[in-house]
This record gives structure tokens, C-alpha cells and sequence, in this order.
């Protein structure tokens, strides 16, 4: 018999002795209007239990409803992730007491899922940097059910609702669409477990957002994981797995998997055993601690909801959703990395700020990907940062880009006028033309008004003239940088520069 | 009619007798609703049909009405009809505590859509009628409130679980009754009482509102004293309603005209043979087969018929009762409306919940919600809920069956006559054995009705007789009922309810 405590072990070596099972349950909250069975409103943030009415209060007599939108969301979340739809099904209640839950039971979908046996391709960058490495999920189902109020515990230092002095029950999310994904075991992720789990949830993430059906924002709790893992030493069977929940970004995700499975590891190196339990991440400190053990499996008493009728998606309906989805979003960001003949950094980080989208209408409007790429991940995510806004929130339309490209190809203006006509659209001063018209924006180009420029700044200058027409050319940007000044950027530099040259006889070196 | 002897006897006439002369302007609304508030006060002490009745609300709407015909409104075919609502059925303001404890005080924010229709077509709705807690019982003895009796022997029972609404029938209390049927809770009632009671078919009136018992089971229904005003009230009731997704997307059958047409000539109504014999009192027996002889007088083509798996009903349907009730009840646990026990701030929320439980409900709620928890755990949900689910579909076949066979068929409603306070109560099994005959038409959910054929010759008390219709074909019920009602109608002279003795 051993006193020794488990030691977390170390990631890479956790890795050398023990192979990772993964399981992910992500539940999505639909973003319909109304809530899963009856009117209310489903907007985030209204003051407490102000979205409520005799149905979602479960107040003697009140009945439910199905959402049809629901319905049409989840069908084509399940086409989305290339799954198999139910021509009939029912919805089951999941008996069990909690004040959180109006009706100690709640609605949701037991042995008949709507949606089964699909699959999301997920792709990670290998660790030595070598490539990327595409790893099949497998998705077991996918049902409808519906969320539980929510709870605030008052007093007490646990911060749940035993030792609390008393708790607050808010049931304007008690009834709201929830969508549980859930997967078949991954095996065979080795070290790349935490990455994959992470690219999971954010290819389900893009997805869901790419469909429309969620706002899928994991900190206002519309999007949430709850990672099961598992280790196993080679050869052996599957071992015992922890629920871990409470994982509310995408970093912790892949902190979540990590950490779990460098403490399991450490416990089955002293012999010790896993115990199945409900474990909570803390994003503080990147670690779990024990929740509900759910040693003695609770006894849910499933059984078919009797005040709903079965859902029957007519097929025709079903084909026409089909034709709703979208291309996958990263096989649609590969695509679109070829076809611009960008690499995979490049992509991501058009689409870690956003901008893909925008970058991706603009393009079709007519601009060069590299100058769609310049103007939305340069100048105007710059001001959407600074204005504390999303870049698609700017009233920059494709159309505006091609204007501006059209100016500058043609020398109406450069870059940097560019960037004071995007400020002016952005103002609400009306297209690119307007702005122009109104500032008085274009580049200067009449020669003679630029000659008096250079003249001047060359009789200010004198020691610099004198060098310049001795020979040292690189002095010249003195002068430009002068006329430039003084038409206060609207001359094309390149062109001052050879009129100032051309004008003291010297010949240009560069 | 003159109008005096109207007058002097308003509490005693059909609902719609007193429409019509409320819409001609013989009496006012406000005048029949008085008259039955009186007869309530009068009576009432002694049969406590009524858990809660709304003098001021009854008025209110009575004057309403009167104000619109004044108006030269046209009115419905019950404006003006007063009428009692079974305490299961939500409604705006008015306490509904479905017999129980554990609802006590908790006054619902909305109306149910039985209630809507109700307030639509302008009846006087006087007030909520006592029943079975949760409707659990067919004696009206499982009220946490104290039984009703029943109005033809004040120490017998008048059925359940709906017997405070046919006892406020049969006591001239209100023409008119909502009635709720799990498992024969309007039928029996309206059998032991000698009044008419019809469960349409399930889906056919919406159940939003209705406190739940068995949520594929129960169904509301009208009681009444004859056949026709239980049409009209039906007609009122019935119809669609996209609160509830159980709801029936289609018409209502024209029960009214099918009352109206009276007519078995060339009806095959057929004789179930599981619902006769065995069980069944001698004096029951004996009213059902005179009841078979005039039928067959009136022209019908009686035949047997078997339905061989019926006698699995109420195995099948004290599994899937209890099973949906468990769940349907979990909503009462003192968090957010009626009874809170023992909440005295040391408690955990657990403890709370199962403080107003245990305190709230009676034994019969909690035998059920056991019977229920058990029969849906894990290792026993297929063997006893699955197994019931499938007997379910064999009494729906048989049903099919002898539907090929027979326009409606029939049976006696209750195997005995109305019993003595009491006496079952501490047997459930001897009380469970009353819905025998009216069990397989909720498992199968189509539509039946119980009418009274005469007083057994072994008590003088009422027999009822249960006709049963396919489902979405309520009017046939009518149809069959109406004619046996009149035949009857001109053989005594009168209703059999005016043979009930005098309060």
C-alpha cells in the first residue's frame, strides 16, 4: 500500500505511457426569436424573469409546444455535420428534481435523436511544424432540448447551492432551444488530443455562425463544451472518463483536455483509479477540481413527452434545407487560401480578426485579394478596433473598396488619401467620389503648382539644394518630404522627386 | 312555456331552455344566475359539489350578457347558461387547487382554453367543483377538501373523479358541468349520478389548462341532464387549438344536429362482450339489457362483438397512468406557486421540496406518483411501461376491429351503482375495478358517453350506460344517445333525474 499522492505529470510524458479517449458534448443555444415551446423572447441580458409566461414557469395546465424553427435549425445543423435525419421522432422527458428546471423535468431527446451518425473533418498543425493533420470526429447525435433557468447562490463560500444562505432563480433561459452535439469516442489523437478538441469545438463554432441558427459566443454561455476524458495504456481497454464542464473558451478547451489528462495520468502512475465524476475547469488556474460523482448513475426515468406529437420532417423539406448549407468553413478557407495564393498563417489571421468574410465579398466585388486582404486586415480593422467595434460593423461596402483601388490605380489618389477617403465614407459623408469632391482630397499633379513647391522648399534648404546638385541624390528627400508637407500629402512623391531632379540638371541614381 | 312557471322553476330546466328564453327575453341572465347561486346556497352544504363559487364573477358576466342582448347582439346558443367548472381547469384569478393541498391558495394567471371558449360563448361560469385530488379516485372521497355526495343518497358517492360537477348537475346546482376523463372520471360520475357525460375523443377538446394527470389520457368533456345540452356544450368546447400540439387540426363533428336527428334506425351497435357478466351488478346488468332490447326496438342492429385484449386494460392502464402522472406532478414542489412546508431557513432546497410534498399531497397522489417512479426506472421501463405501451396498441386494434363491425358499441358505464362513502376507500384495487368498463376508450382515444337507462332494481339507484364511438366521431354518440334518451323520455314521462329524491 502506497502513501504517495498523485503528482500531475508532465504533458509530453503523460503522452509516452498513456493514450488520450476524448468525448465532446457541445451544447449550442438556438438563436430563434422565441424560446423552445412557447412565445416568450429569447434575448440575452432582459432583468430577471422578465421572458416568462405560464408554459416555461410550468405553471398546473400549461402545455408546450415545438418551436418550428428549432425544428429547421437542428435539421440543418445534423446536414451540416453530415448526419443521417430521423423521419420520425419523439421528444422524452428527463425526470429529476432541481429549481433550476420549472418543471422537474425537462424536455429533451432520449433514444430517438433527430439527428444521427455524422462527422466534422477537423484540421491541426502538428507540433514540430512540419504540417497539419486532418482528423475525422465522429458525431454519435445530435438532439433538440431545452435550457434550465439559471441559478445564483447567495452566501456561502462554495458558490453552489449547498451551504448557499439562499439562492435566485432567473427562468428567462429556462426554455430556450439548446442543441446537444455529441461525439463518438476520438481515438488515436495522441499528443494532438487538447488541439483537436479545440479545433473541434471552433469548426463546430464557425459552423453554427456560418448557418445562422446560434451567435455561438462561449462566454455568454451559448456555446458550451463539456470535455470527457479518458487514458489507457497502449493495448488496454478504454479507461475510466471525467466529465469536465464549466470550459467556457475556446483556450480552454485545449487547457481543459491538457490538464486532465497530465493529473489522470498522474493518478494511474501511482496506481491509483479514475473515479467517473462531473469535474469543473477554472480558467484561473488551468486546473479541475471534483464536482457531482456520478458514481451512482442517476436515474433520469426517460419516457416519451406525451403532450408533444412526434417530430415527421417532411423529406421534401429536409432536401430543400439540404440545399441551404454551406461549405464547410474550413474547407471553404483552404479554397479561398488557393485561390489567393496565401498560406495557412495568412488565413488565420484573417480570420482571427474577422475580416474573412469581408476580405471574401470584397473579392468578388472586383478588388485583388492582396488589396482586399491590405485594406481590411490594415487600415480598416485598425479603425474598427479603435471605434471598439466588429470590422463588418464599418459602412465599408465592397463597392466603396473598388472605388478606391479604381482611384489609386489611376493616380486620382495614393495610399495614403486612401486611407482619409475610408474615413470620410466611414463618417457618413457619402461614397469615395463624394468624400473626394467634398475634402478637396486628389493628388496634386498640376506640374507647375508643384514646381512652385519645390522652388520654395529649395530656397528654404539652401545647404540641402547645394548638396543635391552636387551629386548627392539621397539628399533629395529632404525636399520631397518638404513638398510633401506642404501639399499636405496630396502629391505623388514619386513624381516630386523627378521633377526636383529634372529641375537641377542631376540625374537620378536609383 | 309561461313565463311564471319558468321563473318558478328556472334551476330546474335544460341549458337550452334557459338560452333560448334568455335570448327571447323572458328571463334575464342575471335572473338564472341568481336562481341557481340560491339553489347553491341552499343545497350545496349538503352535497359540496363546489370547492369555490364566484357569486360577484357569475353575476358579472350574467349581467354581460344581459347588456349585449339589450344591445341587440346576437348570442350564442349558451349565452346566459350557467355552468360549473371542474377545479382542474385553470382560470384567471380563481383559486384552482385540483382537489389538493399542495395548491392551496394559488390563483392561476391565465385562463385555459376550455375557459376562453367558455367566456367566448358567454357562459356564467359559477364556480369550481370539488373532485379526487389530481383526479386520482371515482369517488370524489380522495379530496383533500372532503367528499361530495351525491345528490340521490347523501351518504353514497357521486363517482369520481368528477363528482362534485355531476353531482352539481344532478342537484340542480348548474345545468351545465365541465368534467375532465382519464379513465372514466366524467363517465361513472354521470352514470352513479343519473345525468349525461360524454369524454370526446382525445384531442378533440384542447387540454391547455388542464392540469395534467395522465397527459395522454385526459380529455375535458361536457356534463349535463340531457343529451342535447351536453351537444351544445361540447360544440362550445371542442375544436382546435394550437396550444396544444395533441390538439385535433379539424373540425368538430355536428354534435348538436346529431342530438337533433335522435335516430338508431339501421345502427349496427354492437355488445362488447368483456363488458358484461362477471363484475357487474345483477340489477346493472338487468337496466343494460333492457336498455339492449330498446335499442333494438328502435331499429338498431345490435351484435356482439369481442374485444379480446380489454381485459388487459387496466393493467396496462395503472402503469402508464401513474407513470406520466409521476411527471406530470413533479412541477408541485413549493418553489414557485401554492403550498411551501417547513421552509424555515435552515432547509435545503431538497428538503423543502420534499417537506410540501409530503405534506401537500394525499395518500392516494403519492401512492400513484411511487407506482409511477417505479414503473419508469431503469430495468423495469420496458417490462412494465413498454409492455403497457404495447397493450395500449392491442386495445386500439381490438377497437378497430369491432368498428368494422359496429357503428358505436356499448356497455354498462360502471359495474355498480353509486356505493356507500367509504366503502372502498381502503381497498384501491375495489376502487380501480370502477373504470373497468370505461378504461380501454381512454387508452384507445376515441369517444364515449354515459346516459342514464333507469335505477337498478336492487338499490332504485341510477344505471348508466356507456355508448363509445370511433374517434373524430363523437357524433354518432349523440346520434344513439338522443334516441335512447327520448325513447326513454316518453316512456316515463320525464328525465330520470327528476325521480332523484327532493333536497
Amino acid at each position: 500500500m502506497t502513501t504517495t499522492t498523485p503528482q500531475i505529470v508532465d504533458f509530453d510524458e503523460a503522452l509516452t505511457r498513456y493514450e488520450p479517449v476524448l468525448g465532446l458534448e457541445v451544447h449550442v443555444e438556438l438563436g430563434t426569436e422565441s424560446k423552445m415551446f412557447c412565445a416568450c423572447p429569447t434575448a440575452f441580458g432582459a432583468p430577471p424573469n422578465t421572458q416568462v409566461c405560464p408554459v416555461c414557469l410550468a405553471m398546473p395546465g400549461a402545455l408546450p409546444v415545438i418551436n418550428e424553427r428549432a425544428v429547421e435549425s437542428i435539421i440543418r445543423m445534423g446536414l451540416a455535420l453530415h448526419c443521417d435525419i430521423a423521419e420520425w421522432c419523439r421528444m422524452a422527458r428527463k425526470n429529476y428534481f432541481y429549481p433550476d428546471m420549472p418543471k422537474n423535468f425537462q424536455i429533451s431527446q432520449y433514444d430517438e435523436p433527430i439527428c444521427t451518425d455524422g462527422y466534422l473533418d477537423v484540421t491541426v498543425p502538428l507540433p514540430d511544424g512540419s504540417g497539419t493533420k486532418t482528423v475525422r470526429i465522429e458525431i454519435e447525435r445530435v438532439h433538440l432540448e431545452e435550457d434550465t433557468g439559471k441559478l445564483t447562490h447567495a452566501g456561502g463560500s462554495t458558490g453552489r447551492i449547498h451551504g448557499a444562505d439562499y439562492s435566485l432563480v432567473d427562468y428567462n433561459r429556462a426554455g430556450i432551444p439548446l442543441v446537444e452535439i455529441v461525439t463518438k469516442p476520438i481515438v488515436g489523437t495522441g499528443e494532438l488530443a487538447p488541439a483537436v478538441a479545440k479545433a473541434y469545438v471552433a469548426e463546430l463554432r464557425d459552423i453554427m455562425r456560418e448557418l445562422g441558427v446560434s451567435d455561438v459566443k462561449m462566454e455568454e454561455g451559448s456555446l458550451r463544451c463539456d470535455a470527457n476524458v479518458s487514458l489507457n495504456r497502449p493495448g488496454d481497454d478504454w479507461g475510466t472518463r471525467t466529465e469536465t464542464k464549466n470550459v467556457n473558451s475556446l483556450r480552454s478547451v485545449e487547457r481543459a483536455v491538457r490538464s486532465e489528462i497530465e493529473r489522470q495520468a498522474g493518478v494511474l502512475d501511482i496506481g491509483g483509479s479514475i473515479t467517473q465524476e462531473t469535474r469543473h475547469f477554472h480558467e484561473d488556474t488551468g486546473v479541475t477540481t471534483p464536482g457531482r460523482s456520478k458514481e451512482q448513475a442517476e436515474d433520469y426515468r426517460y419516457f416519451p413527452e406525451p403532450d408533444l406529437v412526434p417530430i415527421a420532417p417532411d423529406q421534401a423539406w429536409v432536401e430543400q434545407l439540404r440545399g441551404t448549407i454551406p461549405e464547410q468553413p474550413s474547407v471553404r478557407r483552404s479554397r479561398l487560401a488557393d485561390e489567393w495564393g496565401i498560406g495557412a498563417f495568412e488565413m488565420e489571421s484573417l480570420v482571427n480578426a474577422g475580416v474573412l468574410p469581408l476580405v471574401e465579398a470584397s473579392v468578388a466585388a472586383g478588388v485583388g485579394p492582396d488589396a482586399a486582404r491590405k485594406w481590411w486586415a490594415g487600415e480598416l480593422l485598425r479603425v474598427s478596433n479603435e471605434k471598439g467595434i466588429d470590422p463588418a460593423e464599418l459602412p465599408v461596402a465592397p463597392a466603396d473598396i473598388v472605388r478606391v483601388e479604381e482611384l489609386i490605380d489611376s493616380g486620382t489618389i495614393n495610399d495614403k488619401l486612401a486611407r482619409t477617403v475610408f474615413d470620410g465614407i466611414i463618417s457618413g459623408e457619402g461614397d469615395a467620389d463624394a468624400v473626394i469632391a467634398a475634402r478637396g482630397l486628389a493628388v496634386v499633379s498640376d506640374d507647375s503648382a508643384l514646381m512652385v513647391a519645390i522652388e520654395r522648399a529649395l530656397a528654404e534648404q539652401p545647404d540641402v539644394a547645394e548638396k543635391i546638385r552636387g551629386g548627392k541624390v539621397a539628399a533629395a528627400g529632404a525636399i520631397v518630404g518638404a513638398v510633401m508637407k506642404a501639399t499636405r500629402g496630396q502629391a505623388d512623391a514619386g513624381k516630386v522627386r523627378s521633377l526636383l531632379l529634372a529641375h537641377l540638371g542631376v540625374e537620378d541614381a536609383q | 312555456m309561461a313565463n311564471s312557471a319558468l321563473e318558478a322553476d328556472l334551476v330546474r330546466q335544460p341549458a337550452t331552455v334557459l338560452a333560448a328564453a334568455i335570448a327571447a327575453g323572458d328571463v334575464s341572465a342575471r335572473e338564472v344566475a341568481q336562481a341557481h347561486l340560491d339553489r347553491i346556497e341552499q343545497v350545496d352544504p349538503a352535497v359540496h359539489a363546489f370547492l369555490h363559487v364566484d357569486t360577484d364573477a357569475a353575476l358579472a358576466s350574467a349581467d354581460a350578457v344581459d347588456v349585449k342582448r339589450a344591445a341587440g347582439a346576437t348570442l350564442g346558443s349558451l349565452a346566459g347558461v350557467p355552468l360549473a367548472l371542474k377545479d382542474v381547469l385553470a382560470m384567471r384569478g380563481v383559486p384552482t387547487t385540483c382537489g389538493s393541498r399542495i395548491l392551496e391558495g394559488w390563483r392561476p394567471p391565465y385562463d385555459s382554453t376550455v375557459v376562453d371558449r367558455l367566456r367566448a360563448a358567454d357562459v356564467v361560469i359559477l364556480g369550481k367543483t370539488n373532485m379526487d385530488e389530481f383526479a386520482m379516485g371515482s369517488s370524489t372521497e380522495h379530496s383533500a377538501y372532503g367528499p361530495t355526495r351525491n345528490p340521490w343518497d347523501l351518504d353514497r358517492i357521486p363517482g369520481g373523479s368528477g363528482g362534485g360537477s355531476a353531482a352539481a348537475v344532478a342537484a340542480f346546482e348548474a345545468p351545465l358541468a365541465i368534467g375532465t376523463d382519464t379513465g372514466g372520471s366524467i363517465r361513472q360520475p354521470a352514470a352513479v349520478t343519473g345525468t349525461v357525460g360524454v369524454k370526446p375523443t382525445y384531442g378533440g377538446v384542447s387540454r391547455y389548462g388542464l392540469v395534467a394527470l395522465a397527459s395522454s389520457l385526459d380529455q375535458a368533456g361536457p356534463c349535463a341532464r340531457t343529451v342535447l345540452d351536453a351537444a351544445h356544450l361540447h360544440a362550445v368546447i371542442g375544436g382546435h387549438d394550437p396550444r396544444d400540439s395533441t390538439s385535433i387540426d379539424q373540425p368538430v363533428p355536428d354534435v348538436v344536429a346529431a342530438a337533433e336527428r335522435a335516430d338508431v334506425r339501421g345502427m349496427r351497435v354492437g355488445l362488447v362482450r368483456q363488458l358484461d357478466g362477471e363484475g357487474y351488478a345483477p340489477g346493472v346488468r338487468q337496466r343494460f339489457a333492457e336498455a339492449v332490447e330498446l335499442l333494438t326496438h328502435l331499429g338498431a342492429d345490435v351484435v356482439e362483438v369481442d374485444c379480446p385484449h380489454f381485459e388487459y386494460a387496466l393493467g396496462a392502464y395503472y402503469l402508464i397512468l401513474p407513470s406520466e402522472a409521476s411527471s406530470n406532478l413533479a412541477r408541485f414542489d413549493g418553489m414557485r406557486y401554492g403550498l411551501r412546508a417547513n421552509d424555515d431557513g435552515d432547509a435545503s432546497v431538497e428538503q423543502v421540496m420534499s417537506n410540501t410534498r409530503e405534506a401537500g399531497f394525499g395518500p392516494e397522489v403519492k401512492r400513484r406518483i411511487m407506482l409511477g417512479t417505479y414503473a419508469l426506472s431503469s430495468g423495469y421501463y420496458d417490462a412494465y411501461y413498454g409492455q403497457a405501451q404495447k397493450v395500449r396498441t392491442l386495445i386500439q386494434r381490438d377497437f378497430q376491429s369491432a368498428f368494422d363491425k359496429a357503428d358505436v358499441l356499448i356497455s354498462p358505464t360502471a359495474p355498480t351503482t353509486a356505493f356507500r362513502l367509504g366503502e372502498k376507500l381502503d381497498d384501491p384495487l375495489a376502487m380501480y375495478l370502477n373504470d373497468i368498463a370505461t378504461i380501454p376508450v381512454n387508452l384507445a382515444g376515441n369517444a364515449a358517453m354515459s346516459l342514464p337507462i333507469g335505477l337498478s332494481p336492487d338499490d332504485g339507484l341510477p344505471v348508466g350506460m356507456q355508448i363509445m364511438a370511433p374517434a373524430m366521431a363523437d357524433d354518432r354518440l349523440y346520434q344513439a344517445g338522443a334516441a335512447v334518451e327520448g325513447a326513454l323520455f316518453d316512456r316515463w314521462g320525464h328525465l330520470l333525474i327528476e325521480e332523484a329524491p327532493a333536497l
